[in-house]
Order: C-alpha cells, then sequence, then structure tokens
C-alpha cells in the first residue's frame, strides 16, 4: 500500500504518478507558472479563503443536502442509499463551486477577460454566470454540433452576457473547444484567465479544480458521520474530466475502509468512437497538457467519443484518476447511454430528482450494485440536475410524449 | 554534427541567411510530399520542417488545422511519413526535421522513434507541445541515434526556461516571434528583439525565428537579426489553394525563391 503522501499528489511538477505534468507549447509555461504562483499565494490568503467560503454559501447555496434515498434505498433492497445534491446549486451543477473558485482567482491576478471550453453547457453557464458576478468579458467556446444539441443553454449563456464562439474545427465537440480555448488564451494571455471546467489540463489545473471542488466531499464526510455515525462503504460519481469524483473522492483517500468507484460512460457500446470509457478502451498518452488515460487510434491520433451526455463525452480522464485506478485505490466501470436513460427514469419516479444525464451514470451503478449489499452505507453523487437534458430525454424516451388525449 | 549543423555552418560561411519551410506531410497526398519538398528545395529552402499531422493541434491557426485534417484523411500516419523521409533522402541531402506534437511520438515510443528517424535519414525533431522540464527520456533518445533536438523559446519565456531551452537544444533555437498560433501577419511582432537579445546572451547556437513570417519584406527585416526563418502558413495556404493545379511545384519554388530574395536584398544593401 502506498503512503498517503504518494497516493495523495501531485508534486511540485504537477505530477500524480506517470501522470499529469504540463505538456504545452513553450508560450504557455510562463503563463501557466504564473497561474500556479497566484494560486499558491491565494491559498495562504486567508481573505481569499474567507471570501470563497463566503460565495460558495450564500451565492451558490452550499452547504448541499446529503439526502437519504428512501423509495430508492426499499425498492432497491439492499445499501442504504445517499444522494449528496450538487444538482441543488446554482446553476445545476457542481461547476460552480471551480468557477466562483477561479473567478476570484482571476480577479486577484488582475485580468478582466475570462474564457472558456463547454461540452453540454454546464460549464459554460456557471462561467458566464461568474463573468456576470465579477464584470469580466467572457467568452465560451462550444463545438458547433455541442450548440446544435444544447440551443437553450447557448441562449442562457448569451442571457448572462456572455459571447458564445462555435468552433467549426474537428469533431465540434468539447475537445475542439478545448483546443481553441488554449489557442485564444496563448493569444491574450496578457489580460485573460482560462477557467477551465475540469480536473484536466496542465498543472496546476488538475490540481487546483480538486482543490475547488473537495468542499463537496468534506461536507458530505462530515454529512455521512453526522447522520449514520460512521463512514459510507461505497463512494459512487461519474467521471468525465472527472471533477464531481475528485471533489467527492479526495477527502475518503485516506479512509482505507471507504471504496470508491467511478463510472465513465459506455456510450453505444465498446467500440472505439462509440464510448469514452478511457480505462478499459484506452492508454496513456498526451491531450490539452496532461498526460493520462486517452483513447485513440494506433497512430496517436485522438479517437471520436461518444456519449448521451455531452459532459462525459470526451477523450482523455483526469489525471489523478489515472494514477488513483493504477494504484487501486479507486476503480473505474462504465455505464452505457441505456442504463443511464434508465437511472434517471427510475430516480425521477421514485424520489422526484430528476439527475443530469452525466450524474444518471453513477445512479446506474448504483442500481446495479445495491440489491446485495445489505447493511451497506452508498453515497452517490448527483452532480447536476436534468433540466438541460430535456431534449434529449425526450428523443429517448418518446413512450412519454405523447400528444395528450382528448379530454385527459 | 548533423547535416542541420553543415547548413548553419556554410551558410555562416557565405554570410547567408537560412530558409526553413514547414510542409505538412501528407497534404495532398503523401505521394506528393517528396516532390513537394524538391519544388521548395529549388526554390532556396535550406532545411525542411516536416509536420506530422495531428488530430488536434492546439498551436496551430486555421491554415495548417485544415492541412492536417486533409493529410489525416489522406492517411499520413508516421510510419509512412518516415518511408517518405527515406523516399526523399535517395536524392536530396536537404536537411529534414520532424515537426509533431507529442502522441503520435510518445505513442510510437521514443525509442522506436529515434531509431527509426535516424535510419530513415531525418536529421532532428521538434515536438511543439513538449517542454523542457518533460523532455529528458526523448532528448536521450535523440542523442543516442545522432539526432538534434530543437525546443522552442517564446516571448514570454522566462530566464530560467530560457537557460533549460538553451541547454537541450542542438541544431538550431526556433524562437516564436509573438504569443498565439501559427499563421501570417502583417508585420513582425515587438516582442521579438528582446526575445533574440535573451537567447544569444545565453547560447551560440543558430536562431530560427518562426510564426507569423509569410513575405519577403519579414524576412529582409530578420536578415541583420537571426540566422534563419521559417515559413509554414504562407506555404500551406499556397497548397490548399493550388493542390488540384499542375503548376502547385512551380509555384512553390517561385515562392520559396521570392522569400530568399527577402534576405539577399537585406544583406547586399548593407
Amino acid at each position: 500500500m502506498l503512503s498517503a503522501a504518494e497516493l495523495m499528489g501531485p508534486d511540485s511538477r504537477g505530477h500524480f504518478g506517470p501522470y499529469g505534468g504540463r505538456f504545452v507549447p513553450e508560450a504557455l509555461m510562463a503563463p501557466l507558472e504564473e497561474l500556479e504562483r497566484a494560486y499558491h499565494e491565494a491559498q495562504q490568503d486567508p481573505g481569499f479563503v474567507a471570501e470563497f467560503q463566503e460565495l460558495l454559501r450564500h451565492y451558490a447555496g452550499r452547504p448541499t443536502p446529503l439526502y437519504f434515498a428512501r423509495r430508492l434505498t426499499e425498492r432497491l433492497g439492499g445499501a442504504r442509499i445517499y444522494l449528496k445534491r450538487e444538482d441543488l446549486l446554482h446553476t445545476g451543477a457542481h461547476k460552480i463551486n471551480n468557477c466562483l473558485g477561479q473567478a476570484l482567482l482571476a480577479r486577484r491576478m488582475g485580468k478582466r477577460r475570462i474564457i472558456a471550453e463547454t461540452g453540454a453547457g454546464q460549464h459554460g453557464v456557471a462561467t458566464a454566470t461568474v463573468g456576470a458576478l465579477f464584470g469580466f468579458r467572457t467568452m465560451v467556446y462550444m463545438g458547433e454540433e455541442d450548440m446544435r444539441r444544447q440551443r437553450l443553454n447557448v441562449f442562457r449563456m448569451r442571457l448572462l452576457g456572455a459571447e458564445v464562439v462555435p468552433v467549426h474545427a474537428g469533431s465540434r465537440t468539447l475537445k475542439d473547444a478545448i483546443s481553441e480555448a488554449m489557442r485564444d488564451w496563448v493569444t491574450n494571455v496578457a489580460d485573460t484567465h482560462y477557467l477551465l471546467g475540469s480536473a484536466l489540463g496542465a498543472h496546476p489545473y488538475p490540481r487546483m479544480v480538486r482543490d475547488f471542488q473537495r468542499v463537496i466531499g468534506l461536507e458530505a464526510r462530515a454529512q455521512i458521520l453526522e447522520r449514520e455515525g460512521r463512514l459510507p462503504d461505497l463512494l459512487l460519481a461519474c467521471v468525465g474530466g472527472g471533477s464531481n469524483s475528485i471533489g467527492l473522492f479526495y477527502p475518503f483517500l485516506q479512509d482505507e475502509s471507504v471504496e470508491m468507484v467511478g463510472v465513465e460512460a459506455g456510450g453505444r457500446g465498446a467500440v472505439l468512437g462509440q464510448h469514452a470509457a478511457r480505462f478499459s478502451g484506452g492508454s496513456p498518452g498526451v491531450l490539452h497538457g496532461a498526460q493520462s488515460y486517452l483513447l485513440q487510434d494506433a497512430d496517436g491520433q485522438v479517437a471520436a467519443t461518444h456519449s448521451v451526455s455531452a459532459g462525459l463525452d470526451y477523450a482523455l480522464v483526469g489525471p489523478e484518476h489515472a494514477w488513483l485506478h493504477d494504484c487501486g485505490r479507486a476503480h473505474y466501470v462504465s455505464a452505457d447511454d441505456s442504463e443511464a436513460l434508465d437511472a434517471a427514469r427510475l430516480l425521477s419516479r421514485l424520489e422526484g430528482i430528476v439527475p443530469a444525464l452525466e450524474s444518471a451514470h453513477a445512479v446506474a451503478e448504483c442500481l446495479r450494485r445495491a440489491p446485495g449489499a445489505a447493511g451497506r452505507i452508498f453515497l452517490v453523487n448527483l452532480s447536476g440536475r436534468g433540466d438541460k437534458d430535456m431534449d434529449i430525454f425526450r428523443d429517448n424516451l418518446p413512450d412519454l410524449d405523447r400528444p395528450e388525449r382528448a379530454g385527459s | 554534427m548533423t547535416r542541420i549543423g553543415c547548413r548553419f555552418a556554410r551558410l555562416r560561411q557565405a554570410g547567408e541567411r537560412g530558409l526553413i519551410a514547414y510542409l505538412t506531410a501528407g497534404d495532398p497526398g503523401l505521394t506528393r510530399t517528396p516532390a513537394l519538398v524538391d519544388a521548395l528545395e529549388r526554390g532556396g529552402a535550406d532545411l525542411i520542417e516536416l509536420g506530422v499531422p495531428f488530430s488536434d493541434p492546439i498551436a496551430d491557426g486555421p491554415v495548417i488545422q485544415r492541412a492536417s485534417e486533409r493529410a489525416l484523411r489522406a492517411g499520413a500516419t508516421l510510419p509512412a511519413i518516415l518511408g517518405t523521409v527515406r523516399e526523399i533522402r535517395r536524392h536530396s541531402e536537404i536537411p529534414l526535421v520532424i515537426f509533431s506534437y507529442l502522441n503520435p511520438i510518445l505513442r510510437y515510443g521514443f525509442s522506436r522513434f529515434a531509431a527509426d528517424a535516424a535510419a530513415a535519414g531525418a536529421d532532428g525533431a521538434l515536438l511543439t507541445d513538449l517542454s523542457v522540464e518533460e523532455a529528458d527520456p526523448f532528448v536521450a533518445e535523440m542523442r543516442r541515434h545522432g539526432l538534434d533536438t530543437i525546443f522552442l523559446a517564446a516571448p514570454t519565456s522566462t530566464p530560467r526556461r530560457l537557460e533549460l531551452v538553451a541547454r537541450y537544444s542542438t541544431g538550431f533555437i526556433y524562437l516564436v516571434s509573438r504569443t498565439g498560433v501559427t499563421g501570417e501577419q502583417e508585420s513582425l511582432s515587438d516582442s521579438l528583439l528582446p526575445l533574440i537579445a535573451r537567447t544569444r546572451a545565453l547560447t551560440s547556437l543558430p536562431l530560427a525565428v518562426g510564426f507569423g513570417i509569410s513575405r519577403p519584406e519579414h524576412l529582409a527585416e530578420l536578415a541583420p537579426l537571426a540566422e534563419a526563418a521559417v515559413v509554414g502558413s504562407a506555404f500551406m495556404r499556397l497548397i490548399e489553394q493550388h493542390q488540384a493545379s499542375p503548376d502547385l511545384e512551380e509555384r512553390l519554388e517561385k515562392f520559396g525563391a521570392e522569400l530568399k530574395a527577402g534576405f539577399s536584398r537585406a544583406l547586399h544593401q548593407k
């Protein structure tokens, strides 16, 4: 077993074991060093920490409840299931935690403009929100294909005062939006902060994003101890880049009795291009500044991915997850599109909670494991709510969308 | 010394400057690449950077992004590109640098890449997103096979980083003229002069300036400042516009000669 220090990275150069690091063109190295320095100083500054806590509490709506899902627990007849309700946060997902932290940092660094990438639009909306709150000029890069799939979020970002820039290159999805945001950053670095939305990218992003998200696990740990008088047996969270999951897992890493499972997108099946299950279908590689498990072809070209949930639809997993995977501290599985849709439907019916399709992947794994787990406590991170996914639910659940019968 | 060092020595003796031409290998097709290299050589190019196309070219502007997409669609893989290097070497001694993002090389394997690139007749490599901090394993393999490693220096590079870039580079150092992506521009950036001065203080290696260099006037401006200029997007735009036309090679040769003339005009005026 590795010592806690070895397990809990990164080292001073941003490595989690062999993963992470800083793989960017030279022009971005100095800005990353500047960001790392500013972040380090901010962490030591009680004023910064206090303002972050204040915003989390009074603006974002923390702490979020830890809800005992009684009807779901009864239906499955095994483990006692708790839901960490990040879906109740302002803007509808955990993304706001990180955005508030980075916005404070950007203001501290004297930046006037923030840029971001977005897939489903959740991070874009959270970025547009803090952009409005702090008075930044805000520009969000979004793949043309994703803009088509998430029209309502595009409008929402514009309503919040952000400019949404369509990305026409490559597959026109999240990875191309990140590439375009990096090109903008390298060109406008003097006045611009790149507000990266997940535990991805070059050092210090994976660490910084995790730190801003670990409030999820810190709260959940205290709440479950208060409710049950003991730690949970299993943590479940979906993993796209991996920010909600690392935020939940990190404060439990030294609790050896707590098992952790990250759930990736199994998409339409195991063929390369049809899923985003990096651990089962990928191999170590470098994309957008970090080394980690990557879906790629034999020539090292990044593979296309698919998931019904745009937030999980990305070819590289956050580097800290790669390290936890190799160390055996966390385990990673996948749930496919239809399992996620079924789980979302069941949770909606039993608990009155419509989860985001991303979070529904974690719920799906919970449905598989809970029935045989009497006496155990499961804690599932409900990272976002499903409002943004209504069009996708409608496309995939046509039986709910029949025209009303006359008179009823 | 590789062909790169020999070429810069010869240029120095002759009091000349070098034209480095970047070409995305495999655009419009790998079978065309050797003839395009020959055309550039006839036009006066002193060194060719042969670009390995990548699916996610974060340092490149739209022109080279599109070239990469076309090359990937045409099947330009790293093994096939090394085959093209072998083919060029059968009839040309022009220095060749493999220009790539890290992941295709990582996937191929550093040791295997260095061995195969050397055997094919390449002279060195530049990996855009491999920072000097992470470069040790790669540089060691390249040295073992007598190949040069070229690194980028940027206007934003700190003194500490510039020192590392100078230490890890052989052959020449590639100075990025401005912070931004590849692509043509109107005039040279103000941040270039201080970067050249800071780098000169650390190394006696030749300096090549790239990013935004696209016109004979730019080369004329650079002539008193640097040993070489890198032109990429302007060549790739020509290839994009004229790929179906029978006189593509002729156009590349002519444009190369015009650029090179920018150098000589400036040097002979002095």
